[in-house]
């Protein structure tokens, strides 16, 4: 015990033999938990003339990567870490009692902790004849050099094994343009991971891709062929000529120096370990492929990974257990997904399956599942992987299955049964190869991590083989908006409320100002984002003219000015053209207007006219002659009521069923200027040919020969959501009713810039709860919703006609307080027969020449 | 006017407008003319500060436009700040700094006297 001790406080020195992708793990994981190199000092002795590279993504190497490309480290990453290090270096020898080795070259090396991580070799049965030139085996970037070079003058492959390496064997003759063979002494390929009907599908499926398949095949013995240089000869008495042959068979441990130096070896081969990976030996660990754990050797890296960590932990002092790994796997085998989980054989005493097989599509799951149908046991799942994630983790995590499990395989009917990663409990693991949980990741968001690439750098889920990268992604991504809406709960540094709350305050306390609130319930002077919140939810509840005295100060630039600001401050003006209907004397006056005041003019995607580059105080002047010949506002710059986008309808249409046109302008005119939180496009459709897009749109609108079919909380823009059908057959005062109600409960309960597409999202109960509030009145407030509504609609007024009634808000549109003159840093150039701003490079040129002029004058 | 006897000899206190002129927690802009030169000052009324008249350079140097003026104004922290109607940058209306971004705007000393709105230019 004493003298253990003293050894900490000298330097432990840790040899590690191999440096594979374990090995290298190991490596890694000790450099990082080490106090410091003083205290541990780590070498690394490689037989391979590479450091570690890596062997899950070996193939990529015929399709354009190189060796540098599949590397995992390199010389400059071990002297960072201070880790000493030597390729080509053989271990021959292992003095247990003097603790030290001796490589080839005669180097005796002192160890306090060794390491074995020596890995497998590619298993060749010995087959009469098989010892010959272009035999090969596919494990090292060294054997696939050897492939290309010998596929260079072949033109026929076989891989021998059609296990999941036999098959990404195969992948790698058809990439270098053979003929290519496997020949599997199982009825079936993959017989490891796929059961019997997968593996008929995958074969179907391998063959499809041109690479022949030869199951229940024992070759007997390899001779010289006469079309190619070998002809293999099997026990059923065919044969098949090739020139290449890859041996693809399994692996077998590296268990040699173990065997020779007296260390427990399993009795098919493997070097025993117990949980904290240490050897019969204890000062000496295995780790990986060539480790026997519970009388089985893992193939697979994350297992091996697992046992790095372990091993590590174990060094400097920490607990840490092996206890065993999932073998579920996911790939892509030659584009043909293919997923293994769990017990895919139904082995577990009373298993029961469901299976689908869609032959046209190449399509085959099955699910197997407890005896009493409550835990998910296993599944195989070939031609597509899209449930992989969900299944694993139904496992993994014995999460309780839904009633009738086979909706989790059938194909989608729209109501299909999806786990959300919400589901999910902390310690489901998401990347098995780093072992992260889910609890890891909301960890490292914790300790700051902002974005998918800083949580996968910081846990490194997601950079083994890569499986997991969309699981990792939506565990994160449904993290960050979980915090996103919790910070927005309170508002700003100012309100310690949602958005909700301020509505509620401001209309059961009959607040009818920002000042009154803030004193009320805030602190501090308000800001950008309370300040226009506050004047929305004013507006919602009293629908007053929002720039009346108390108000202005609270409106974005936009609400001020009644106009989009543009990058150089001028403002666009977009008179309502409700439903996109618009009389050609309109159109007309739209096109004076533009051309009087030479503003850039653009059809919008919501069916109106953009008229862009207006000065402040030119808009009072365009807004007039607008109102005059009969425009409205069309409340572009609010969030409210944006456009009702619509085809023509029954009336034109050879296939419209009803007149949308009609039913858009109606709907169009209820609702604008009601002031939501965020903006809100609607969209009529006459049939379901559904012209008018309807479904992407905030309310959706669809005739049918029965009535209308209701939609919400569709959006496209940034995050595209299909609309959730609502209600089907409406007449058009219930029509009416429900969209009232719905828009009203949505500008109640919404938060600050919040789309009703995330607000559905995040509506507790979803679209069922909605359907109960507005249909079913379940909160007995459908009243008040209409009440509102009739009163917001009651008072409504454009605007810019009262604007320019009242004296004092026009002088806002004065573009300085003590000068009459234009802003001079406005400058515009033309492009295509139109202004536009000019670049500063082009602003810098102008004012050049103004002053050149000026000095000459 | 003790102010104009320690100032620098080209820098007076010129009269903008009108107290009434000016908008409660809200931003008025006013073209200065120098010679050949203009500058263009965004002036701000916050009441219930201490300083009651703020006066910053309308130029927002990150959204390159003459907009300042036309900015929600508040406070952060104990910073009273006008936030950029462009990218929604904070500028402190007393030191003229960006507290999202590495750049000033210019201060200006502003006061009201006699009702007129002044500013030390």
């Amino acid at each position: 015990m004493s003298s253990s001790k003293q050894k900490l406080v000298e330097k432990q020195k840790v040899v590690v033999v191999g440096n594979g992708m374990v090995g290298h793990h190991f490596v890694e994981q000790l450099a990082q938990l080490r106090a410091s190199s003083e205290a541990i000092e780590i070498t690394v002795l490689s037989a391979e003339s590479r450091l570690a590279y890596d062997r899950v993504h070996l193939t990529e190497y015929f399709s354009g990567k190189t060796a540098e490309d599949l590397a995992m480290t390199d010389a400059e990453t071990y002297q960072n870490w201070d880790v000493k290090f030597q390729t080509n270096t053989k271990v021959v020898d292992i003095d247990r009692t003097n603790k030290n080795i001796v490589t080839e070259s005669g180097q005796v090396i002192d160890y306090d902790k060794l390491i074995l991580a020596t890995g497998s070799y590619p298993f060749v049965p010995p087959i009469p004849g098989g010892d010959v030139e272009h035999s090969l085996v596919y494990r090292t970037i060294d054997d696939l050099e050897a492939i290309q070079a010998s596929a260079n003058i072949s033109k026929v492959g076989v891989v021998i094994g059609g296990g999941l390496l036999g098959l990404e064997a195969a992948k790698a003759l058809k990439e270098l343009d053979l003929e290519t063979h496997v020949v599997e002494f199982a009825p079936q390929l993959m017989a490891v991971q796929v059961d019997t009907g997968g593996g008929r599908l995958l074969r179907t499926k391998i063959e499809e891709l041109g690479v022949q398949v030869h199951t229940s095949k024992a070759t007997n013995e390899i001779i010289a062929g006469e079309n190619c240089r070998y002809k293999l000869c099997f026990s059923d008495g065919t044969e098949l000529e090739t020139d290449l042959i890859l041996f693809s068979a399994g692996i077998r441990p590296y268990d040699n120096l173990a065997r020779e130096f007296d260390l427990t070896i399993g009795e098919r081969g493997g070097i025993v370990i117990d949980n904290q990976c240490k050897t019969s030996d204890e000062n000496i660990y295995a780790i990986g492929e060539c480790a026997l754990w519970n009388n089985f050797i893992y193939g697979l890296v994350a297992p091996g990974y697992a046992m790095a960590k372990v091993a590590a932990k174990d060094i400097i002092g920490e607990s840490a257990e092996f206890t065993g790994a999932d073998m579920s796997t996911k790939l892509k085998l030659m584009g043909v997904e293919v997923g293994s989980i769990g017990d895919a054989h139904a082995k577990t005493e009373g298993a029961l399956t469901y299976i689908y097989e869609n032959q046209p599509e190449s399509m085959y799951k099955k699910i197997v599942v407890s005896a009493d149908k409550k835990k998910m046991l296993g599944a195989v799942l070939i031609g597509d992987n899209s449930e992989y994630d969900s299944l694993l983790q139904y496992m993994l995590n014995e999460i309780d299955l839904p009633e009738s499990p086979e909706g989790l395989i059938l194909p989608s009917s729209g109501d299909k049964p999806t786990l959300g990663v919400d589901a999910l409990p902390d310690t489901a693991s998401i990347c098995s190869c780093h072992n992260v949980t889910k609890g890891d990741i909301i960890a490292s968001i914790d300790a700051g991590a902002t974005t998918v690439a800083d949580v996968k750098s910081c846990t490194k889920a997601g950079s083994g083989c890569g499986g997991c990268a969309a699981l990792v992604k939506s565990v994160a991504d449904n993290e960050f908006e979980k915090r996103g809406v919790e910070v927005k709960k309170d508002i700003c540094e100012h309100f310690a409320y949602s958005r909700r709350e301020i509505y509620d305050i401001v209309s059961v306390e009959k607040i009818k100002t920002f000042d009154e609130l803030l004193a009320s319930h805030g602190k501090g002077h308000g800001c950008e984002i309370c300040k226009p919140l506050a004047g929305s939810v004013l507006a919602s509840v009293w629908n007053d003219y929002i720039l009346k005295k108390p108000h202005l100060s609270l409106q974005d630039t936009n609400d001020t000015y009644l106009g989009n600001m543009q990058k150089d401050g001028t403002y666009s003006v977009v008179p309502r053209i409700a439903g996109g209907e618009i009389t050609p004397d309109k159109l007309i006056v739209l096109g004076e207007v533009a051309k009087k005041y030479n503003l850039y003019t653009k059809i919008t995607g919501g069916a109106r006219v953009d008229l862009f580059g207006a000065r402040v105080e030119q808009l009072p002047f365009i807004w007039k002659e607008l109102v005059d010949a009969g425009f409205e506002t069309g409340h572009a710059y609010g969030k409210s009521l944006r456009t009702v986008k619509s085809c023509v309808g029954s009336t034109w249409c050879r296939y419209g069923v009803k007149d949308s046109m009609g039913m858009a302008i109606e709907l169009e005119n209820r609702y604008k200027g009601l002031r939501a939180p965020h903006k809100i496009k609607f969209g009529v459709s006459g049939c379901t040919r559904e012209c008018a897009e309807a479904q992407g749109k905030d309310i959706g609108i669809i005739a049918t020969d029965n009535g209308w079919n209701l939609y919400v909380a569709g959006n496209g823009g940034m995050k595209p959501r299909h609309a959730d059908l609502f209600a089907t057959d409406l007449d058009d005062e219930t029509l009416v009713k429900y969209v009232d109600r719905i828009l009203m409960f949505y500008v109640q309960t919404g938060d600050r810039l919040q789309r009703t597409s995330t607000w559905m999202e995040n509506l507790e109960g979803g679209l069922e709860y909605l359907q109960d509030v507005i249909i079913k009145d379940s909160l007995g407030i459908n009243d008040v919703l209409e009440e509102q509504m009739n009163s917001i609609i009651g008072t409504y007024q454009c605007e810019w006609k009262t604007t320019l009634n009242d004296p004092e808000a026009l002088k806002r549109f004065q573009p300085f307080v003590n000068s009459s003159k234009p802003d001079s840093n406005i400058i515009f150039v033309q492009e295509r027969d139109q202004i536009r701003p000019a670049t500063k490079d082009e602003k810098a040129e102008e004012l050049s020449n103004v002053t050149k002029i000026a000095e000459e004058a | 006017m003790s102010e104009q006897s320690i100032s620098a000899q080209d820098k007076n206190w010129l009269t903008i407008c009108d107290a009434s002129d000016l908008v409660k927690d809200s931003g008025i802009c006013a073209l200065i003319e120098q010679g050949t030169k203009e500058k263009q000052v965004a002036i701000f009324h916050l009441p219930n500060t201490e300083k009651q008249v703020y006066a910053v350079s309308n130029y927002d140097p990150i959204g390159e436009a003459n907009v300042l003026y036309r900015g929600i104004v508040g406070s952060v922290g104990d910073d009273i700040v006008v936030a950029s109607p462009l990218y929604k940058q904070h500028f402190c209306l007393t030191t003229g700094k960006c507290l999202q971004e590495d750049v000033n705007i210019d201060v200006f000393p502003a006061r009201i006297l006699d009702n007129q709105v002044q500013l030390f230019v």
